[in-house]
């Protein structure tokens, strides 16, 4: 038994008197595929926000590798191997392709400033590794084609892997997806399936999925945290979270409930034990 | 004690002219989020088309307060105006450019005021227009008198120049509190867009804000050149930055937050003019904004603006 | 036989550089001198504020800030030390090493100024930005003037003239090799990051803060360097030279030329030196013809002559070289 990669335990993130997300515990292990689903506004990007440090936690801890990261800052935790992409692609669209995954190579050694503006040995070493390596990961995304062209110019589909290439070369632990599909039609979204199920394998990362799209997210997910305005009320297996009634009124409403005469059995939300240190 | 006192009152007089300039500096970047670099020179326009009306109407000859009034009104209307021309012609076609671009923009039409009003004269008015860089001398509406209440120094300047200026920032309140226009004004300074989509005519409303600025600006520049009536192209430097800190200390964008700045801007001046020393006057500005900036730059009453990931 | 060959490299620019320059200054009229020298002083300036406002994206304007507090500190150095010799060395050679040295200290603590300036600003974002890094020029301009040390606002006179042709070429060869260098690496990829979507580039493993930081104090530096190269051709040092009004002159250059492209910042400060130069009869029209330069540059073409491209983009590849290194394209 493997020791977790990524731990949440008991993370909150509160704004003023808005509470986005409640008392979070999440925990993987290396290789494992895990979705984060709930309705808009649920709070997954916020607990998103909070593992890669772009929001402090107000409470609970995170743990990367068994190391705490919370309240440092987003480029050390990523340091740490998390990576991420975003919601709105976020790529830096007036950098080629090549650029925007080097940008993201900053592992071993590095020449300083003073070696990189006398052009030493070891500098150009360095430039020839990074090069290699993010042509590697453009390889792996199948964008080697486009290396040499600005981020902005690239279709949408690719832009969305571009994204996902650059945060691979960060040579991260734990790969947080945000909406990876958003915009892509049928096939692209099979092929994106496929894609994330080959990263897994060959890098080993545990991989963390939001998704709306629930074919896909359910299709790739292992096991699945469902959030309702900032709360845990489910987790499971993709089977167990689609039939729960808790799930099924977040996203569908009481209304539709009671015409399927389903309901809520009372008691606490989110029993801990499942899902959670396996 | 008087000392203290007289200090409060100085600091008062002049916080509230910089109160006035500081709110259009805040209306403005509120509604575009421009610093309107060239906002001191239209104060400093305001000042010169008083001089002109004044000339015109012969006020130095034969001073009366309705030919005092028409030459406020006609300087207030022709800022009013000014400001407009500026924003059409040179803001508004960059509105969906980096906010750079326009800041440098701002820099240009500064400049162009300052530099064109200190070119030699072409047109023949009196002074002729431009008026070059030698001050000139604003003619007094009516007698300077000064009282002396329980040991301060008061004139009847001082006494209209607050008088006015409170009556304009209070104005100003009712239009931006309630009236349509100001809850337009301020639908527009949180979100454009959506403020266009509601319905609210979102250019006409910025043209009404700049113009209001620049009316006020004007306002501040005919109260100052009353008590203080050398007047020269480059008299908007100054009182533009210091109106500009204190809007920041207030909380670019708010309203109340300028008044507040502007008052404490003017009382922090004569107080430490007054007790340390005088050359520090002008540090002070610099001062409070390099504080302000390091520990709390929304001001007082800014609202943080945090950015959606 | 490695460390000659990095020798060679790192400094090729510069032995090839260095006698040209030496013809150059030999073969040229003082009143076409004056003006280069003029030229490479701008260049300078032009090119490393280009370094924060064009790679990283930053709202600096109070360059000229920077500028005098090297050319302060190489003017107390170099006037502190007239009359003085290094033992046992020509008078010429040892002037010139002084001189050096007095460079370098202005370099030195303007990039110490950097430090200081920056590391509590960039915390800050945009027009706020801004706003201090102006703030900061002027505060430096008021303590100068209130300052006795500093010659107050009569400022230092009767400076030695240093500055030539070679001083001022070395000098630009410096900025724009720096320049060159920096943007097709890693810490330069780092700042273009930045530029381009600092919340990314922050996820993606980039000390945004620290990188900022460096931008910073390296353009500060080189701004130093700048105005102590100034102040020893005008043999002056005043407070006058370095407002508010020569930070935006710089500003403006990087912006005509185009923010993030090393070329256009060297052609556009030399279009500017000189056609300010030749309007220097019609004074007062100047300013004006400059202001409304401004606004039409950027009503017309806000992104300047270049945009974010370099000329060696187009210059056919030189053997040895490798690949060509990032930057915008």
């Amino acid at each position: 038994m493997s020791a977790p990669v990524l731990e949440l335990r008991g993370v909150a993130v509160q704004f003023g008197g808005l509470r986005a997300l409640a008392e979070f515990d999440l925990s993987m292990l290396p290789g494992e595929l895990v979705g984060l689903i709930g309705p808009n506004g649920a709070g997954k990007t916020t607990a998103f926000n909070a593992i890669t440090g772009v929001y402090a936690p107000t409470s609970g801890e995170v743990l990367v590798a068994g190391v705490r990261v919370n309240g440092q800052r987003p480029h050390a935790i990523c340091r740490r191997g998390v990576a991420r992409t975003f919601q709105n692609i976020r790529l830096f669209r007036d950098l080629t392709a090549l650029d925007n995954v080097r940008v993201a190579c900053h592992h071993g050694h590095l020449a300083g400033i003073v070696a990189t503006l006398l052009r030493s040995g070891s500098f150009l070493e360095d430039e020839a590794r990074i090069t290699r390596r993010a042509e590697e990961f453009l390889e792996v995304m199948g964008l080697s084609h486009r290396r040499d062209e600005l981020a902005r110019g690239l279709p949408y589909g690719e832009q969305r892997r571009l994204e996902i290439a650059r945060a691979l070369a960060s040579g991260p632990k734990v790969l947080c997806l945000d909406e990876p599909a958003a915009g892509m039609n049928v096939s692209e979204k099979t092929a994106l399936m496929a894609l994330i199920r080959k990263i897994r394998d060959d890098f080993g990362l545990a991989i963390l999925v939001i998704e709306h799209d629930m074919r896909l997210v359910m299709g790739v997910s292992e096991r699945m945290v469902v959030l309702d305005h900032g709360v845990t009320i489910a987790r499971g297996s993709p089977e167990s979270v689609r039939r729960d009634p808790k799930v099924i009124e977040a996203y569908l409403g009481d209304a539709y409930l009671a015409e399927k005469q389903l309901s809520v059995p009372p008691a606490a939300a989110g029993e801990p034990g499942q899902g959670t240190g396996r | 004690m008087t000392e203290f006192l007289q200090h409060l009152v100085n600091g008062l007089s002049v916080g509230t002219i910089y109160a006035l300039i500081a709110l259009g500096y805040t209306m403005v970047y509120g509604v575009l989020k421009l610093i309107n670099f060239a906002h001191g020179d239209v104060y400093m326009v305001g000042a010169f088309v008083g001089l002109y009306l004044s000339h015109a109407l012969g006020v130095d000859r034969a001073p009366t307060l309705s030919k005092a009034a028409a030459v406020f009104v006609g300087a207030m209307v022709v800022c009013g105006v000014l400001g407009v021309v500026i924003e059409r012609f040179a803001y508004r076609p960059l509105r969906s450019r980096p906010r750079l671009t326009s800041l440098i923009t701002a820099i240009g039409v500064s400049f162009l005021l300052e530099y064109g009003f200190q070119l030699p004269g072409l047109i023949d008015t009196d002074p002729p227009f431009p008026p070059g860089p030698t001050p000139r001398f604003f003619p007094s509406p009516f007698e300077r008198v000064s009282w002396n209440v329980v040991g301060i120094s008061i004139s009847n300047y001082d006494v209209v120049s607050l008088a006015v200026a409170v009556a304009f920032m209070l104005g100003l309140q009712w239009v931006v509190y309630r009236t349509r226009f100001g809850t337009a004004m301020r639908a527009v300074s949180f979100d454009p867009q959506v403020a266009g989509l509601m319905g609210i005519p979102v250019n006409r409303i910025i043209s009404g804000t700049f113009a209001l600025g620049s009316v006020l600006a004007a306002a501040a520049a005919l109260l100052v050149a009353g008590s203080r009536p050398r007047i020269d192209p480059l008299m908007g430097l100054m009182p533009g930055l210091k109106a500009f800190v204190a809007a920041v200390f207030g909380g670019i964008g708010s309203v109340p937050g300028a008044m507040v700045g502007g008052l404490a801007m003017g009382l922090a001046e004569e107080y430490v003019a007054g007790y340390l020393a005088s050359s520090y006057r002008d540090g002070i500005a610099f001062a409070m904004l390099i504080l302000l900036l390091l520990f709390r730059p929304e001001g007082l009453f800014g609202r943080v603006q945090a950015e959606k990931v | 036989m490695r460390g000659l060959r990095l020798v060679a490299r790192s400094l090729l620019p510069f032995l090839v550089a260095l006698p040209l320059l030496v013809l150059l200054q030999r073969g040229t009229e003082q009143a076409i001198a004056i003006i280069l020298v003029n030229v490479g002083v701008n260049v300078i300036l032009a090119v490393s504020l280009n370094v924060v406002n064009g790679f990283t994206g930053q709202f600096s304007i109070g360059h000229a800030g920077f500028m005098a507090v090297g050319a302060y500190t190489a003017a107390k150095i170099t006037s502190a030390l007239a009359d003085q010799q290094i033992a046992y060395l020509a008078p010429a050679l040892s002037d010139q090493i002084i001189f050096a040295g007095a460079l370098a200290a202005g370099m030195g603590l303007a990039a110490v100024a950097g430090l200081v300036v920056g590391i509590p600003s960039l915390r800050l974002r945009g027009d706020y930005l801004a706003i201090v890094t102006l703030g900061f020029n002027e505060i430096i301009r008021v303590v100068i003037e209130n300052s006795p040390f500093l010659g107050a606002a009569t400022g230092i006179s009767g400076l030695p003239l240093r500055t030539d042709l070679v001083w001022v070429g070395m000098g630009v060869v410096a900025t724009v090799v720096m320049a060159r260098r920096l943007i097709g690496s890693t810490h330069g990829r780092a700042l273009l990051a930045i530029r381009e979507d600092e919340v990314a580039a922050e996820a993606m493993g980039v000390d945004t803060t620290g990188y900022k930081v460096r931008a910073f104090v390296i353009a500060a530096a080189f701004a130093g360097l700048a105005g102590a190269l100034l102040v020893h051709r005008i043999q002056l040092c005043t407070p006058r030279t370095f407002t508010f009004v020569k930070s935006i002159e710089v500003v403006v250059m990087v912006v005509l030329g185009g923010m993030g492209s090393v070329t256009g910042s060297v052609i556009a400060a030399a279009v500017l030196t000189v056609g300010l130069e030749l309007l220097r009869e019609v004074e007062q029209y100047r300013m004006v013809a400059y202001s409304m330069l401004l606004i039409v540059l950027m009503l017309t073409r806000p992104t300047g002559l270049f945009g974010t491209r370099e000329i060696w983009e187009w210059l056919p590849r030189l053997p040895g070289r490798g690949r060509p290194e990032g930057g915008a394209r």
